[in-house]
């Protein structure tokens, strides 16, 4: 119910089109992996899926970030987040645990694999977390995404967003492939990122 | 709500008008084999669509009452402005600026609409907005490109807002002597701004040769301005009845209101060439972004308002 008007709301600021150019809205055991530049990225990529797939779909977020206070509610609560640990990361709280349990569990992911948000706009280097993702479930489809311009609606340190007209666009799956090694997977992957972008 | 019989006979006249429209439509793409022109017909047909769509919210609106078109200009400002600012490249240090504007400015502009009052309303963003915004900029601190980014959004509220909301001042600010039911002058407005477009375009697919400003737009040309404009003109005389106006007056103020409409399309579209993109947006099939769709209106809007109170109010 927040959920969903959370979602409305998103769109309606920001006039959200899902473009789907290289794979359809099915309900298919997926890896959404997006651009990082605003808090809404989760928010509006959730929102850009089908009612349907959403029930089934499940944001990755940081431990330190969202555990305490509103953003607890609102990440446990309301999008059912799989928070994991990007501090101290030990055999005992391996990130990868908790996303491959909702994986088993037949649940789609969302994940930011730059690690962190990244106001200017640009891309950065991806972090190992998809490539061991990818690696442990080779079945998968990870479907890369791009968000345009939400960096604008609601920037880092603000509370306030404001209306800009937004895109998010799916692209082509990616299937690991076993002779892939990390910088080959992870660049593969980024390129197929950063392909999305608008001129 | 009660129409009087002269809104029924324009909104009868609308429909009678998209009707042709669609069946023109229906013909050409059982006729047309060349792929270009499926392209032409496909876009005609879409763009009729969103026409009927329109037209019926516009009418609706219309039809309610007085606060129906406050609200119906208000959210159309609203994505006016969204469409203008997303164009725009702003920067961080705009951010609070522009929540003012959106939230604050927009929705001020309308509710001196809702409440009659006119001192209010001519001024609010040319001199409160136009005022505050370099302000809140100036605190931000951030002073690259300052004169620049600030002129933007309070261009932005200019167009956006404060001329797009003449439209619907017609129905809450003006009392005519003698005249009643503000709405007609409202579809008036609206219904010779956006005939002048179409008709242009139809009459420049026909016989357009000469391109009257083409780095702007290779779409307008000689031919579809002048023969667009007199029939878009002879179509607003033709509606006299519905105004304050004698056939003369009407056709004068059809003039104003299409000349001004041209001038708004082709200032908008230098705005669009200079930032490289065909279109404000993609809400409206065929047709773009809303901006696109209004250009006309927000340069024909403010002046047939002005004109209008001038020369028929006390």
């Amino acid at each position: 119910m927040i959920a969903r008007i959370i979602a409305s709301l998103a769109r309606f600021l920001t006039g959200a089109r899902a473009h789907w150019h290289g794979c359809l809205p099915e309900a298919k055991l997926r890896v959404y992996f997006a651009n990082h530049t605003s808090n809404l990225d989760l928010v509006l990529l959730w929102a850009s899926l089908p009612p349907e797939l959403r029930r089934n779909t499940r944001p990755v977020g940081a431990q330190d970030y969202w555990s305490s206070g509103i953003r607890a509610f609102l990440s446990l609560r309301v999008f059912r987040a799989v928070l994991i640990e990007r501090k101290q990361v030990t055999k005992s709280n391996n990130p990868l645990r908790p996303m491959l349990a909702a994986l088993e569990g037949g649940e789609s992911l969302i994940i930011f694999p730059e690690g962190t948000r990244n106001p200017n706009g640009e891309v950065n280097e991806f972090r190992a977390g998809l490539f061991h993702l990818a690696k442990a479930r080779p079945d998968v489809e990870f479907v890369p995404v791009f968000i345009d311009n939400l960096n604008r609606v609601l920037p880092k340190g603000e509370f306030l967003p404001v209306p800009i007209l937004c895109s998010v666009r799916f692209g082509t799956p990616l299937k690991f492939a076993d002779s892939e090694t990390k910088p080959q997977f992870l660049t593969r992957a980024r390129e197929a990122m950063l392909a999305l972008r608008p001129q | 709500m009660n129409l009087d019989s002269e809104t029924k006979y324009l909104f009868g006249g609308t429909l009678g008008i998209l009707t042709v429209a669609s069946v023109i439509g229906w013909v050409l793409k059982a006729r047309i084999t060349s792929e270009s022109g499926r392209k032409v017909v496909d876009n005609l047909v879409s763009r009729t669509n969103a026409w009927w769509v329109m037209a019926a919210v516009f009418g609706g609106a219309l039809a309610i009452g007085k606060l129906a078109p406050v609200f119906l200009f208000s959210f159309t400002s609203f994505l006016a402005l969204r469409e203008f600012i997303t164009l725009t490249p702003t920067r961080r240090g705009d951010h609070r600026s522009l929540f003012w504007a959106f939230f604050v400015i927009l929705p001020l502009q309308y509710w001196t609409l809702a409440r009659e009052w006119y001192g209010l309303f001519s001024i609010l963003i040319p001199v409160y907005a136009f005022l505050f915004i370099p302000v809140r900029n100036a605190i931000a601190g951030d002073t690259e490109h300052f004169l620049e980014r600030t002129a933007k959004i309070q261009w932005g509220l200019m167009i956006a807002v404060h001329s797009v909301s003449h439209a619907p001042a017609l129905v809450t600010l003006l009392e005519i002597p003698g005249y009643t039911g503000n709405a007609k002058l409202l579809f008036f407005l609206v219904f010779v701004a956006q005939i002048s477009d179409v008709l242009q375009y139809v009459w420049g697919k026909l016989c357009g040769r000469h391109p009257i400003a083409p780095k702007l737009s290779p779409n307008k040309t000689i031919e579809g301005f002048v023969g667009g404009s007199l029939s878009a003109i002879a179509a607003g005389t033709a509606l006299w009845w519905a105004t304050p106006f004698t056939p003369l007056q009407a056709a004068g103020m059809s003039a104003v209101i299409v000349l001004m409409g041209f001038f708004g399309g082709l200032v908008m579209s230098a705005i669009k060439r200079d930032r490289g993109v065909k279109d404000y947006g993609e809400t409206i099939p065929g047709h773009g972004g809303v901006l696109d769709r209004i250009d006309s209106l927000c340069f024909a809007a403010p002046v047939f308002f002005h004109c209008v109170r001038y020369w028929f109010t006390n």
